[in-house]
């Protein structure tokens, strides 16, 4: 008998009982849609809670003025180690390969004055890199430009707190002046917030252009910090290395223990990071192991049953000539026209389900092609192999015995 | 066209032995009706499913036209059961929600005959069957003595050497019977050789010969004129 003819009747038998191939292939549809599903939606909440981890800026470094040690002989006075020269070699070096971006910074504390309230808060010369790496994002107008740093522009941009301790709860100060030092600046915009932050708290602060600051209100041309974005997380250690050499070199220092800076990475933070993407992973790993044992016991049952039903089936296409080849060919084309069916359907079903949930639920969705890969190979070997299997025992009966097996 | 020699069957379960055959040797020239006669529990199932090449015996040997079945693999056995043997059930054995047609040519598809050839020849089977208006009917749609009429039709397919049948009648009305019988003298007179398994005696009436079996031996073998 010729293999497409082998086909044709596989086929013909399937059409013969819609109720049996229609449950087969439903079982094998919910087995791999449900696995599909299932890891998405992990790899989606893992996805969540990187990018909160991301929000706290996961590849941040920052440069700081250190005491310069030399010898046993602490080497007292102001800490204006670092300057803006530095933090524009660091970006513009060739060498260092892990950076992405730099924002100098320099802090200071000022009396902030408007016509009715007056205020001491921190304020912070910013390049407009500031407001990438540091993560903020803007509730109305916008962040210091580079042209407001070129032209040493007096503008500000004020923290949510800030706006609502000078204006009140409610006003937008845009357009409006505030006095630092005397110096009128023109509000071009206001962050949004990001909840209390410690004794840093982003929200209590004003944004003026760096040189501004440095040049009208502090007269000082050094930094207090440079914040550098790595290009990922996983390069930060790389980072550090080639920031801090090269701040050694360009500073002609020698010896590490001479630093008159300190990086710190955000170690905590990356730490957590891990520690919760792995816990993640494991929970991952375990769901999709679950639902592809219970969605592969599905599809098996279901396979063992219909065929093991068809024994007599076979017991009577033996006694009329079929040869076991022959047999266990058409069940075997049967079982692969019901996974690969069963298989597209049930991936088209889990996609839209994670998609579904991924918007009910507000996660990002996260199909990977691991989990289709894996669950259609899965199910797929699954299905073959039990409609396989039990067609072969059938096949490999005495006929007489598969003729009167009930 | 038979010859079997010294047939033992023996059934093992849970340790216990029953024998089913217990030295038969008969043979069947070409062109006889026989019936195989005998209460239940005699083994003349189990005779007529070794004669079909659906069973093995034990020990003894069984020729069928020449060839020595009890030897051949079971490859082997499914070719000449698809090439000179036509089986005819108590209980039909068509395929459920299949076409009388599908069923009728069901063994010319495993042997490979191309498609235009096996459906004019089904279609003049069921025509001698006198169902040739019921081609395109579902196996199920039928009554049990349609059904056996295809199934008939479809032990025909391959034109074989013998033709077999287990009980014919055992499922059908009386009247319905008589038609079954009918087909099977015509088949007779036009040369073919039947081997039929029966407990009724009208039914082995039709027969040429009868050959009563009892506790696995053979206790009459009579020939009619």
């Amino acid at each position: 008998m010729k293999i497409i003819e082998i086909i044709l009747e596989s086929i013909g038998t399937l059409g013969l009982n819609k109720l049996r191939t229609g449950l087969a292939i439903l079982g094998i549809i919910i087995g791999i849609g449900s696995v599909i599903t299932l890891i998405s939606l992990g790899a989606g909440s893992q996805k969540a809670v990187e990018n909160q981890v991301q929000s706290l800026g996961a590849n941040l470094l920052t440069v700081m003025p250190a005491l310069q040690r030399s010898g046993n002989v602490r080497t007292s006075g102001s800490m204006t180690t670092l300057t803006l020269a530095d933090a524009l070699a660091i970006i513009n070096n060739p060498e260092i390969t892990t950076v992405s971006d730099v924002s100098p910074e320099l802090s200071s504390r000022f009396q902030v004055v408007t016509k009715s309230s007056n205020s001491n808060v921190s304020a912070i010369g910013v390049y407009p890199q500031y407001a990438s790496i540091r993560k903020v994002a803007m509730q109305s107008g916008v962040f210091i430009s580079m042209s407001d740093v070129d032209a040493v522009q007096r503008v500000a941009v004020l923290g949510p707190q800030v706006a609502t301790d000078l204006f009140g709860e409610g006003f937008n100060p845009i357009g409006e002046t505030v006095r630092i030092n005397k110096l009128g600046f023109r509000i071009i915009g206001v962050t949004q917030s990001k909840g209390g932050n410690g004794f840093n708290n982003q929200d209590n602060t004003i944004y003026i252009p760096l040189s501004t600051l440095q040049k009208q209100l502090s007269g000082a041309d050094h930094l207090s910090s440079i914040a550098i974005e790595a290009k990922s997380a996983q390069v930060m250690v790389q980072a550090q290395d080639q920031v801090g050499f090269f701040l050694l070199k360009r500073h002609k220092l020698v010896d590490p223990a001479q630093a008159d800076f300190m990086i710190m990475s955000q170690n905590d933070i990356l730490n957590t990071a891990s520690q919760v993407t792995g816990t993640f992973t494991t929970l991952l790993s375990g769901i999709a192991a679950i639902s592809l044992i219970v969605g592969g016991i599905g599809i098996m049952n279901i396979m063992l049953v219909t065929v093991t039903e068809r024994t007599r089936e076979i017991g009577l296409r033996k006694a009329l000539g079929a040869k076991k080849r022959t047999i266990i060919t058409q069940f075997l084309v049967e079982a692969i026209i019901l996974t690969l069916a069963g298989g597209l359907l049930g991936m088209g079903l889990g996609i839209c389900l994670s998609l579904l949930l991924s918007r009910l639920l507000s996660i990002p969705s996260a199909i990977s092609l691991t989990s289709v890969v894996l669950s259609i190979g899965v199910s797929g070997v699954i299905g073959i192999v039990f409609g396989w299997y039990p067609a072969k025992r059938a096949a490999n009966l005495q006929p007489i015995e598969a003729l009167r097996y009930e | 066209m038979i010859k079997v020699v010294d047939l033992k069957k023996i059934y093992c379960n849970d340790g216990v032995e029953t024998v089913a055959l217990d030295g038969v040797s008969f043979t069947i020239k070409k062109g006889e009706f026989t019936s195989i006669m005998g209460p239940s529990g005699s083994g003349k199932s189990t005779l007529m499913h070794i004669l079909g090449g659906l069973d093995t015996p034990t020990s003894g040997q069984y020729f069928l036209d020449g060839e020595e079945m009890s030897r051949l693999d079971d490859d082997h056995l499914s070719e000449i059961r698809n090439k000179k043997i036509g089986f005819v059930f108590q209980s039909y054995n068509l395929l459920p929600r299949t076409s009388a047609l599908k069923n009728v040519l069901l063994p010319m598809l495993y042997a490979g005959v191309d498609p235009q050839t096996r459906n004019h020849k089904a279609q003049i089977l069921l025509d001698q069957v006198g169902l040739s208006d019921r081609a395109n009917h579902l196996s199920n749609q039928l009554s049990g003595g349609q059904q056996q009429r295809v199934a008939i039709a479809r032990a025909l397919a391959m034109d074989p050497k013998i033709i077999l049948a287990d009980e014919p009648t055992g499922n059908i009305a009386t009247n319905q019977a008589e038609e079954i019988m009918k087909i099977f003298t015509r088949l007779h007179r036009d040369g073919h050789t039947i081997v039929m398994i029966t407990h009724e005696p009208d039914i082995a009436a039709f027969s040429s010969r009868i050959i009563t079996i009892r506790d696995g031996k053979i206790e009459s073998d009579r020939t009619s004129i």
